[in-house]
């Protein structure tokens, strides 16, 4: 473990993140290798979102820190973690229904000429490429995101990201809204990067086999804490789905101790 | 690469069934007209003006045209500010109070503080600035509704207004009382050049620059743009100052152009629901998200137009309302039902 830690890129260490009288986050470990896929699992309203945005530097942690390359780094904003290379897919897209699909894909770093004007052409061109090199299809890049299907929407905003080049991915449920075909679609990109090498992936989902297809490890998030790591090869559908529900029952009965080991 | 993209878009158009020509031109027409908001504006303008033209002799004169821009401009210039407000989902009903305090303030300045005229102008607009920044700090820190927190601030600067100039009016101090005023409203082109430019120029920041297009994502999907990076907040407070700023100017310009500063400037709320108005009825949406500059100047310029025009041809002024209020909420109507075609993409849904 300790000669692995050169090697993480990415290190969340005894996290915790409170929303007023809430705990999102008690005290969450957690680390991404180089080139690794790393799988996010636990129920709804376990705080994976939260440690996403923590890792992104949308929240500030309350306690804790996070290490980037071995080094700690106060993330102080979305553009503080994107400088270092930490781009995001959010649950909510973050797409804005009212501008074109180019101006979503570089909301916030457009090209810009003589220092504050919108390189429009640039834009549409890059846009337009880089879609068609992950074999995203929509009808133009002129159109409004509103008008799109949630398949594309999440396709677009997977695009924004990956575009970005950035060294470390945090992907939040990106098969959410996406039909077989479309999901494939994304999977096939993950896979594709991964082949690459370049970029380490946190992916949270909820479809396990989905999880197992393209991660290389899985996590589980319970109660603000993880209480599960293990190498998708030595683990099942059946293994993840019976912690989770173990945990559903151990929850019914009033106890609220940690499910699974 | 790219032509997998046109591909797909071809596809999509050999897929339509046959004989669907007629409607397929149709459906071009209503993206045009959807794209192009601002176009149904000019046309109601146009339409106007043929109408009062061919009614009375009197509408296309020289002296007439003059009238008729100098009531376009102050609220064009203000409903600049007005729509980037709106379009990054916020409201400022001071802006009308602002335009009565700011020819005061140069007032109080030259008269009782001997400062020179240009800096008492500059110091004019820089009160309009902070009041800006007040109403945003309040609003995007403290997290006050800005219809609540701007309606606090009507009534407090309409108190400054009224106390310290004892509800009188002003002359125009003697040393801005020559080229200055000339220039700032009291010639007969000033008007329509302020207007002009200062439309252009927020028409160029809305559609050609990043704070414009921030301004459409802040207001469109305020948690997706803080998400992506933007600071919001910055941008909502920006989007004050410019606002109230150009409320400050639009004040100089009109007392220029009376010739007298007067604490009841546009009736108090005059200026801001003409502004407001001229917005609705250019295609801005009050839910945010977006909204056009010109289609804004086009809205004041309509309503310049009818005010005018019933004048000449003898109705009175009280219909005027009666077709302003028609005019808005047959714009809102319209606006939310293109909006809707917009996201559905099809009629009828
Ligand atoms: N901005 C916020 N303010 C208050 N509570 C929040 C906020 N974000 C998340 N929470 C709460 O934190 C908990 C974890 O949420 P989240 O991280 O979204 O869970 P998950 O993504 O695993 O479904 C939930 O109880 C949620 O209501
Ligand atoms: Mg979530």
């Amino acid at each position: 473990m300790d000669g692995d830690t050169k090697r993480d890129v990415l290190r969340v260490e005894n996290v915790a993140k409170r929303f007023g009288a809430v705990t999102a986050l008690s005290d969450v470990n957690l680390r991404l290798g180089a080139g690794e896929v790393l799988g996010l699992i636990g129920d709804n309203g376990a705080g994976k979102s939260t440690l996403m945005k923590i890792i992104c530097g949308f929240h500030r942690p309350d306690a804790g820190r996070i290490l980037v390359d071995g080094e700690p780094v106060e993330l102080k904003s979305v553009d503080h973690a994107r400088s270092l290379g930490i781009d995001t897919v959010y649950q909510d897209l973050a797409l804005v229904n009212e501008l074109s699909v180019y101006h979503n894909m570089f909301l916030n770093r457009e090209p810009v000429f003589l220092g504050r004007f919108l390189d429009n052409r640039k834009m549409r061109r890059l846009a337009r490429e880089h879609l068609a090199d992950m074999g995203v299809r929509i009808p133009s890049v002129d159109v409004q995101v509103a008008q799109l299907s949630g398949g594309q929407r999440q396709a677009i905003a997977v695009a924004r990201s990956v575009y970005s080049q950035s060294r470390i991915l945090l992907l939040d449920e990106p098969l959410a809204a996406m039909g077989a075909k479309e999901g494939a679609l994304i999977l096939d990109l993950v896979r594709d990067l991964k082949a690459r090498g370049e970029v380490s992936i946190l992916i949270i989902a909820h479809n396990y086999a989905q999880v197992l297809e393209v991660c290389d490890r899985v996590n589980l998030l319970q109660h603000g804490t993880i209480t599960f790591d293990k190498e998708t090869a030595k683990t099942s559908v059946q293994e993840l789905t019976d912690l989770v529900v173990a945990e559903y029952r151990a929850a019914r009965q009033g106890s609220a101790g940690p499910a699974g080991q | 690469m790219r032509d997998m993209t046109e591909r797909a878009v071809s596809q999509t158009a050999t897929r339509e069934p046959q004989g669907s020509r007629a409607r397929a031109l149709l459906k071009g027409a209503r993206d045009q007209f959807l794209r192009h908001r601002e176009a149904s504006v000019l046309i109601v303008a146009l339409v106007l003006g043929a109408y009062f033209a061919s009614a009375s002799d009197a509408f296309l004169t020289h002296a007439n045209l003059v009238n008729i821009w100098q009531a376009t401009a102050p609220s064009a210039i203000v409903a600049c500010g007005i729509v980037l407000l709106l379009v990054s989902g916020e409201i400022d009903l001071s802006v009308g109070v602002v335009a009565a305090l700011s020819p005061f303030l140069m007032h109080y300045a030259i008269d009782f503080y001997s400062i020179p005229a240009i800096p008492a102008i500059v110091l004019a607009l820089l009160a309009g600035t902070l009041i800006g920044l007040i109403n945003g700090f309040v609003t995007v820190v403290l997290k006050v509704p800005s219809f609540v927190t701007t309606l606090g601030t009507f009534y407090f600067i309409t108190g400054v207004v009224l106390t310290t100039s004892h509800a009188y009016p002003a002359e125009i101090p003697a040393s801005v009382d020559n080229a200055i005023g000339t220039w700032l409203g009291a010639g007969d082109w000033a008007h329509l050049a302020w207007g002009l430019i200062i439309v252009v120029i927020f028409h160029v920041v809305l559609t050609r620059t990043r704070w414009g297009l921030h301004t459409i994502a802040v207001g469109g999907n305020p948690l997706g743009a803080s998400e992506s990076g933007i600071r919001t907040g910055r941008i909502k407070i920006g989007n004050f100052m410019i606002a109230s700023t150009l409320g400050a100017f639009a004040g100089l310009i009109e007392a220029f152009r009376i010739h007298t500063i007067d604490p009841n400037l546009g009736g108090g709320t005059g200026l801001m629901f003409t502004a407001v108005a001229a917005a609705v009825i250019g295609g801005t949406a009050l839910a945010g998200g977006s909204g056009t500059i010109i289609g804004g100047a086009l809205g004041a310029l309509v309503l310049a137009e009818l005010q005018n025009g019933m004048n000449l041809i003898g109705i009175s002024a009280n219909p005027y309302f009666l077709i302003l209020g028609a005019a808005i909420l047959l714009s809102m109507i319209a606006n939310v039902y293109l909006t809707r075609l917009r996201r559905g993409g099809r009629v009828g849904r």
